[in-house]
């Protein structure tokens, strides 16, 4: 193992144990808007596994995108709906956490055993590093044109979707008014009048 | 560092989201959790584009499009979180039963 594999190493090991540790802690901590930062720093660590895996460009899209705007987000929705309740007690609640926790890890020993088993055909070439960027713009308007294009359209709709899901329809208080004002103008209009006649009464 | 490292890293962080997804009682843990899962995929993509074929980027491609539908499935499913609140005064997913029997 020579230095820069050293280095890979230690900064993996640094960053996956941080990235355990802090998805750990959006599961099990009490407190959400722990969860919340928290849920921050995973993002950062996995941004930093990109860019160990030689992807700068993804991991700059990750931090934009993740902490930027889907952590913020989340965050907002918190302080949006931040009710401190105590959530009614389930009886047997304890022996469907023991379920779910025994069929995580069954899931994650098959998955590892898979993992290991499996002979992967590891390729000797060099990565692309700093020239992905370009060929990533390349695939994005060449063969994968149309799920861009698709992409755009799904999130104009998420936008619509979102606002016409989060807006109020109607203001409480508006309800209670009495529905025989409804047409009344809050400003009189001019009546109507002759040319001639309008002098003398406006005179009078 | 080997594809196999990144592999079963993922997979953890898929468990870690799916136990999450399964016993928590507040709606906005259950989208983090999604978040998490959606990560793990990610991760996946990311370590098959670089071990696999490293000079031909298409995992990132598709990690990018992940990572946006993601961004569009958070605001979704937060407006949908503030529209039942508002309805029902509460974030317990126990409670949330209206199509269920």
């Amino acid at each position: 193992m020579n230095l820069a594999e050293g280095v890979q190493f230690v900064s993996f090991m640094l960053l996956a144990g941080m990235m355990l540790a802090a998805a750990l802690g959006v599961v099990l901590l009490e407190n959400i808007v722990h969860s919340a930062f928290l849920l921050g720093m995973v993002f950062i660590s996995i941004s930093g596994l990109y860019i160990l895996l030689n992807a700068g460009f993804v991991a700059a899209a990750q931090i934009l995108i993740y902490v930027g705007a889907v952590n913020v987000l989340i965050l907002f929705g918190i302080m949006l709906v931040n009710k401190q309740e105590a959530f009614k007690s389930m009886p047997n609640a304890w022996l469907g956490k023991l379920t779910t926790a025994g069929v995580c890890a069954g899931l994650f020993a098959l998955l590892s055993s898979m993992v290991v088993a499996t002979p992967w055909a590891i390729s000797s070439e060099i990565a692309a590093g700093e020239l992905s960027v370009i060929l990533i713009g390349e695939h994005f308007f060449s063969d994968f044109l149309l799920p861009f294009e698709l992409a755009s359209v799904l999130l104009l709709m998420a936008l619509v979707g979102a606002i016409v899901l989060a807006r109020r329809e109607y203001l409480p208080d508006e309800l209670t008014e009495p529905t025989a004002e409804v047409f009344k103008l809050a400003e009189r209009p001019r009546e109507l009048a002759a040319a001639g006649s309008a002098k003398s009464d406006r005179g009078g | 560092m080997t594809l196999q490292y990144y592999l079963l890293l993922a997979a953890a962080l898929f468990c870690i989201g799916i136990y999450g997804l399964v016993t928590s009682r507040n709606v906005i843990r259950v989208l983090m959790s999604i978040e998490l899962m959606l990560n793990a995929v990610n991760l996946n993509l990311m370590a098959f584009s670089n071990f696999l074929s490293p000079r031909d980027v298409t995992g990132q491609v598709f990690a990018v499009f992940v990572i946006t539908i993601a961004a569009a499935e958070a605001a979704v499913g937060l407006a949908i979180v503030l529209s039942i609140y508002r309805n029902r005064d509460t974030v317990d997913m126990e409670q949330f039963n209206l199509l269920k029997w």
